[in-house]
């Protein structure tokens, strides 16, 4: 077997046993790199020196045992709105175009704790803002399955990266399903714990009460390995939770025997692509013949989550992205009178089209006289949206829908119409309004070859049993090939 | 006939908290540093960096708000205030809007005419401060220093309950005092640990409803205080007197030309969107949470005052002078741990301390000798190694530079000449050049001993003992 | 139904936002929020009486931090990002009038 086309889990047990080196992976990865990514566009930034030398220092660690976890020596790729001491950090926005971070993101440092090795930051939808990474101040990034449609997004590079096996792993984040989403759209497992499992410390904010990092990975395994690692109770985080149950390995049981499954058919309305229909329910037939309870309800509140969360999301972020301003770092325009000229000049000039649409209705509903009407009005929803959510859990160890109504869209063709893009994230974002933990694995193509995701939505802090469902489910549908099969 | 006013004043006290570190990271908030040596990525608005409340903080917050009678907010939130100025990394301040930490209390202040008012304090909330901007006149521009950013404080918002500059006065003297004896900040005006806006309205004498009022800043004494009240009263009767509206807005004393202007720009459009911060989580005040921060709660002044009375052997004014601030009452305390003669240690207070503050205009909380030093100083006295004269020369030089005064009297040979012999020999050589004085002393002219002592003194440049001079004159007369 | 969106509102937004929009994307901005808003206003179809805002999804409370410095001086790295700085600080547009 190629090293490429390993697993982490894989490589991490090759490197461990003497067949390969930390520092030999990440020279066949930065090799398929440099071949792949002019394709697929999927990184902003790769640093081929920084990589080797953190290989080489990984791999005399591993020799001396210090380091013998599941993803030791594994090479990596992050999201371009983790910082990364040392390593451009951009959000893929022309305002950080030179922002090098004075720390690191504590993700990613419990990664490299774990014998990670950083190969570059991927693109994203510019500050996290977008469903197809075409905001990207950066360029676009294909899907590997096909080069004329989108990678989804926000997490857009790194799903493709995976996707393209131009890395073993990646990390996302999440905030309205920006992991699940791309990992729907280009066929990998990708997963948005519960709020507070994983430290936000160094996540460049969107939207700060929905945001969540997470995996984005080849099987379900990895996913399960890297949740692991990541996990962490941080004290710089005050939205941290502290978790005792973050052994997610454990749950890698193949085995959903009496697990109670909800199909929820507010989710398989109009709307819903039938080939994604028909493989979501497919899969949802395999896990009841594997011994699941499998039955529909009536979720209720579906199509309140995509203004309570619009309204939320914009508001936080128009506060978040204040802190831009072309004093401490960034872009700062050339010409300007005054203060002020400069802020609005800088902004105006740094921000693209999407971010500055967000921030505008942010400012709007937080401002006076609409705080209550807007802003205050989502806040009751997503109480009551969460409440729709625990009674299903009263009921239910495991939700189970489509990750997006469709497959991945051609390029060009979502930006034009903002609401009808918004209305594509409908079966994923009021997970992050509850905070609860979904995991999206491919369940099939459509007849173009594009993969199908299957989303599984489990009660907060409840992972595991995300995780054993999805690894018996994998295990039942076998292996999914691969994006890319051969390297020229 | 002119018409009667009334002003209406209600104040916001902004006090910086006596913690080691920001209110939500763990910078040092040392006065003096180099600019920007006291930050990090949080108090900075580094993207990705996120705030965790200081303990301490909360805990102080709520001390002041126990101590001025406030109902404690048992679920309190922080909220964002958005605006963008250069002071300000993140262009949202940190600030409680919706649920503050304390409301609904008063603080009792004597009044000119002996009685006693209440004014009501409407609530206290804790919030950062902001970074300094300097003007770099060379370039034009101006530069900022996050040193101060995140730096702690409270927020002391009163109801519109004073009527005079006086009552302004002694509401923040009060404030102060209690504060400064929870020892939640050392609240220096000239330096900004305690900072006043006012703001004023103004209504005919006897009108039920509010005038339109403005909010003063920028004002760093208690003398700029009086002068922006009587100031803006002034101009705000004018406007009405000539029939002109007062507008309600921000105005910005400027204390050398006694006047103000105001600070708007269409810029500022003072909406400031609050919400609540979603990278903090609620507090809870648990009653245990209380109990446990009103047992740490320091003694305050009427304690003190009653414990003073009985422990130490002082008069009533002395007291009431000594705890008048907390900062005179460590002093007393410590010194008089030392050397065990609170009498003498309240008259160095009472006496000399107080005359030369006036003299040198030094505030309380500036006072420079330790506790050690006058203990010192009293200890050479009672042991008549200096007189009383030199260790008041001694003591203005510890009030200068809180020097050791044993070093100091060592060095200048300022000791008393205690050789029996030398001094003998001095008192008759003044005896012999002073027969006119002599005479008159033998002949029943008390008094005149007096200025033999003087002459003795005089010529033994001040270093003998006054009471020992006065025997040896009368032995040898 | 149907939020307008005036000239005023979105200058108003942009001098809180400090975005300054070219007369195109004003009139783009001017649709967008608008429909948005619409959309928006679906929330209103819910009867949220007596519901409390949630701001936070668990109940996480009280999380503090002892009052100990545990950060020494950075500026060299924290002033490696600025624009433009001078004399350890960061340089911007004069602020006093």
């Amino acid at each position: 077997m190629r090293i490429t086309d390993m697993t982490a889990v894989e490589l991490a047990a090759a490197i461990r046993s003497g067949t390969t080196t930390a520092v030999e992976a990440a020279e066949a990865m930065l090799d398929r790199i440099e071949k792949l990514d002019q394709t697929y566009h999927c990184y902003v930034t790769v640093d081929r020196e920084k990589t080797l030398a953190q290989a080489k220092e990984v791999q005399s660690k591993i020799e001396a045992g210090e380091l013998d976890g599941p993803l030791a020596g594994v090479p990596v790729a992050i999201k371009d709105n983790m910082c990364t001491e040392g390593m451009l950090t951009t959000c893929s926005s022309k305002i950080l175009g030179n922002f090098v971070p004075m720390y690191t993101a504590e993700a990613v440092l419990n990664l490299q704790r774990a014998g990670a090795v950083i190969l570059g930051k991927t693109n994203m939808d510019e500050f996290a803002m977008g469903s197809t990474t075409e905001t990207s101040a950066y360029g676009v990034t294909k899907n590997p399955w096909n080069t004329e449609h989108v990678p989804g997004g926000s997490s857009g590079g790194s799903a493709a990266a995976v996707a393209a096996g131009e890395c073993f792993y990646a990390l996302g984040s999440d905030t309205g399903g920006s992991i699940r989403q791309p990992a729907s759209y280009c066929g990998t497992v990708g997963m948005k714990p519960t709020y507070g499992t994983v430290s936000r410390y160094g996540l460049i904010a969107y939207g700060s009460s929905l945001d969540q990092i997470g995996p984005l990975t080849r099987d379900v395994t990895d996913c399960a390995a890297v949740l692991e690692a990541i996990s962490s109770h941080d004290e710089k985080d005050s939205t941290s939770i502290e978790r005792s149950d973050t052994d997610f390995m454990s749950a890698l049981k193949d085995d959903v025997s009496g697990m109670r499954i909800g199909i929820p058919r507010d989710y398989f309305g109009d709307g819903l692509d039938g080939e994604v229909k028909d493989a979501v329910l497919k899969a949802a037939d395999g896990l009841a013949k594997k011994g699941a309870v499998v039955e529909q309800f009536d979720l209720s509140l579906t199509e309140y989550a995509i203004p309570a969360y619009y309204t939320i999301a914009a508001a936080e972020a128009s506060s978040n992205l204040e802190r831009f301003d072309g004093i401490k770092y960034g872009y700062r325009t050339e010409d300007y009178a005054g203060l002020h000229n400069m802020y609005k000049k800088t902004r105006s000039e740094g921000f693209g089209q999407e971010v500055k649409r967000r921030i505008m209705l942010g400012s709007f509903v937080l401002s006076s006289g609409y705080y209550d009407a807007y802003y205050l009005k989502a806040l009751r929803v997503k109480a009551l949206i969460k409440q729709a959510f625990d009674d299903a859990f009263s009921k239910y160890d495991v939700i189970l829908g489509p990750v997006a109504p469709t497959t991945a869209p051609k390029l060009g063709s979502s930006l034009a119409d903002p609401i009808k893009m918004y209305l594509g994230d409908i079966y994923t974002i009021a997970v992050n309004l509850a905070g609860l933990p979904a995991i999206s694995l491919p369940c099939g193509a459509d007849k173009n070859g594009l993969p199908i995701g299957l989303q599984l939505i489990g009660d907060c802090f409840q992972e595991k049993r995300l995780i054993q469902t999805a690894y018996t489910y994998e295990k039942l549908r076998g292996a999914f090939p691969a994006a890319v099969k051969e390297v020229g | 006939m002119a018409k009667e006013y009334e002003t209406v004043i209600g104040l916001e006290v902004h006090v910086e908290l006596a913690t080691k570190t920001k209110i939500f990271c763990g910078c040092s908030t040392a006065f003096g540093a180099e600019p920007n040596t006291q930050t990090c990525p949080v108090c900075t608005g580094m993207p990705g960096s996120l705030p965790v409340l200081n303990k301490q903080v909360l805990e102080y917050a709520i001390a002041v708000g126990l101590a001025t009678n406030c109902d404690i907010t048992r679920y309190a939130k922080f909220d964002r205030k958005n605006y963008f100025y250069p002071d300000n990394p993140q262009n949202y301040q940190i600030s409680q809007l919706y649920l503050p930490i304390c409301r609904n209390g008063s603080v009792e202040i004597e009044t000119k005419e002996g009685g006693v008012k209440s004014v009501g304090i409407h609530e206290i909330h804790m919030e950062e401060d902001a970074g300094k901007l300097i003007h770099d006149e060379w370039d034009d521009c101006s530069l900022v220093d996050y040193n101060r950013s995140g730096v702690p404080l409270i927020e002391i918002v009163s109801e519109p309950d004073m009527r005079s500059a006086e009552e302004v006065i002694a509401y923040l003297e009060k404030l102060r005092l209690i504060i400064q004896y929870l020892g939640a900040s050392d609240c220096k005006l000239q330096e900004g640990s305690m900072r006043a806006d006012v703001n004023l309205s103004v209504r005919e004498a006897g009108a039920k409803e509010f005038g339109t009022r403005t909010e003063m800043k920028n004002l760093n004494s208690f003398k700029a205080i009086s002068r922006a009240i009587a100031g803006e009263t002034e101009r705000q009767i004018d406007l009405i007197e000539s029939g002109e509206k007062v507008v309600q807005e921000t105005r910005r004393w400027d204390d050398t030309r006694g006047e103000s202007y105001a600070m708007r720009s269409k810029e500022d459009a003072q909406d400031y969107r609050y919400f609540p911060d979603p990278d903090l989580t609620p507090i809870m005040v648990s009653d245990e949470m209380l109990a446990d921060i009103r047992s740490r709660q320091p003694e305050l002044r009427s304690e003190k005052m009653k414990r003073y009375k009985e422990e130490y052997d002082i008069p009533d004014y002395d007291i009431e002078i000594i705890t008048g601030s907390k900062h005179m009452a460590d002093l007393f305390e410590e010194t008089t741990a030392i050397c065990a003669q609170p009498k003498k240690v309240s008259n160095w207070l009472m006496g000399e301390t107080l005359r030369l503050m006036k003299e040198k205009e030094v505030e309380v909380e500036d006072l420079r000798f330790s506790p050690e030093n006058l203990a010192k100083l009293i200890a050479l006295t009672d042991s008549r190694a200096i007189n009383s004269s030199v260790a008041k020369e001694v003591f203005e030089v510890m009030f200068d530079t809180d020097v050791d005064p044993e070093q100091y009297v060592e060095e200048k040979g300022l000791k008393t000449v205690n050789d029996e012999g030398a001094l003998k020999k001095t008192v008759e050589e003044v005896i012999a050049a002073n027969p006119q004085s002599v005479e008159d002393y033998r002949s029943g002219k008390e008094k005149a001993i007096g200025f033999l002592v003087g002459q003795t003194m005089k010529a033994m440049k001040g270093k003998a003992d006054p009471a020992t001079v006065n025997r040896m004159l009368k032995e040898l007369l | 139904m149907a939020n307008i969106i005036s000239d005023e509102t979105i200058e108003y937004v942009g001098i809180l936002a400090k975005l300054e929009l070219s007369d195109a994307e004003k009139e783009q901005a001017k649709s967008d929020m608008g429909r948005m808003l619409d959309y928006i206003d679906k929330l209103g179809e819910l009867d949220t009486t007596g519901v409390e805002p949630m701001s936070h999804v668990f109940p996480v409370h009280n999380v503090f931090r002892e009052d100990v410095v545990t950060n020494g001086d950075t500026r060299q790295q924290l002033l490696a990002n600025a624009p433009e700085q001078k004399d350890g600080m960061f340089t911007v547009p004069r602020t006093f009038e």
